[in-house]
């Protein structure tokens, strides 16, 4: 069941990216190009995304516990660190290079390009990376 | 007709937020993108791969979706009918990329989903705090890279 939960999760938030344009790298660096002709699309998606999953969220943790799983996973770190802000700082640069995070990236798999499979294997060693480095 | 545009960009974000209150409600996890991926290729963890996996494919299996429905519904920037853009760049500009992104949520943990999306709904510090610090450097970035390196366009 949880593999079902997941795929109809992972369904959704494709065709979210899909229907508002986030598979396209333009739209996502005409809204980080402030100077330029801005593009306010992602404004739009991530205001949509966030307004429901605040409202949701709290319908959600009404209840004790998920319906197929033992109980929410929710992160427990607190602080603001380095770790977080350096990270979050080269992520930012990485994103803006290219136009893809991680979702957009994945999600744009069925228009695979060399430069798109490029990017995926690097993304992938730079997890290793990170993961060796906080070891 | 741009507030077309807005407006799927609307459609799509109530997505996204849908599918991030369906895996909370379900599983009870967060939707971030880099967390669930990048878990599931670096660790294997026993016992929670699958929905890892299936997650994955209902991601890449949306927008063919669109696709499918004949791309009315894409919304590519100048492209009628596109629902899948191209890469801003060639394949050494997108390695680079890929490696700070993929660097960056890991040490950060996490990206414009776990963060963006998921962490502010939550309220919380570290994620709003991430959230700018990303989009900071994003902006800064496209700005060097079209206004002082490419000279305008």
């Amino acid at each position: 069941m949880k593999m079902v939960m997941g795929y109809i999760a992972g369904l959704l938030f494709g065709l979210g990216l899909a229907v508002s344009g986030m598979t396209d790298p333009a739209r996502v660096i005409g809204f980080l190009d402030i100077s330029g002709a801005w593009d306010p699309t992602l404004m739009f998606v991530l205001g949509g995304a966030v307004v429901t999953s605040f409202i949701g969220y709290r319908l959600v943790f009404k209840r004790a516990g998920p319906l197929f799983g033992e109980r929410f996973q929710l992160p427990t770190k607190q602080d603001v660190d380095a770790k977080l802000l350096g990270g979050a700082a080269l992520f930012g640069i990485g994103w803006g290079l290219s136009g893809y995070c991680p979702g957009p990236a994945i999600a744009s798999v069925g228009g695979l390009t060399i430069p798109l499979a490029a990017m995926l294997i690097a993304m992938v060693v730079g997890w290793f990376t990170a993961r060796t480095l906080t070891r | 007709m741009d507030w077309m545009v807005s407006l799927q960009g609307l459609v799509g974000g109530v997505l996204i937020g849908l599918s991030a209150v369906w895996l909370m409600g379900t599983m009870g996890r967060i939707a971030g993108i880099s967390g669930i991926v990048g878990n599931l290729i670096t660790q294997r963890p026993k016992g929670d791969s699958a929905w890892r996996v299936t997650f994955v494919l209902g991601l890449i299996s949306g927008p063919l979706l669109i696709m499918a429905l004949g791309g009315g519904l894409g919304n590519v920037a100048n492209t009628t009918g596109a629902v899948i853009g191209e890469p801003a760049g060639g394949v050494s500009l997108m390695l680079l990329a890929g490696l700070l992104v993929g660097l960056g949520t890991g040490l950060g943990s996490g990206c414009t989903s776990g963060h963006g999306v998921c962490g502010i709904s939550r309220l919380s510090t570290r994620s709003i705090v991430a959230t700018v610090m990303f989009l900071i450097t994003a902006i800064v970035t496209v700005y060097v890279v079209r206004h002082v390196i490419g000279g305008g366009a």
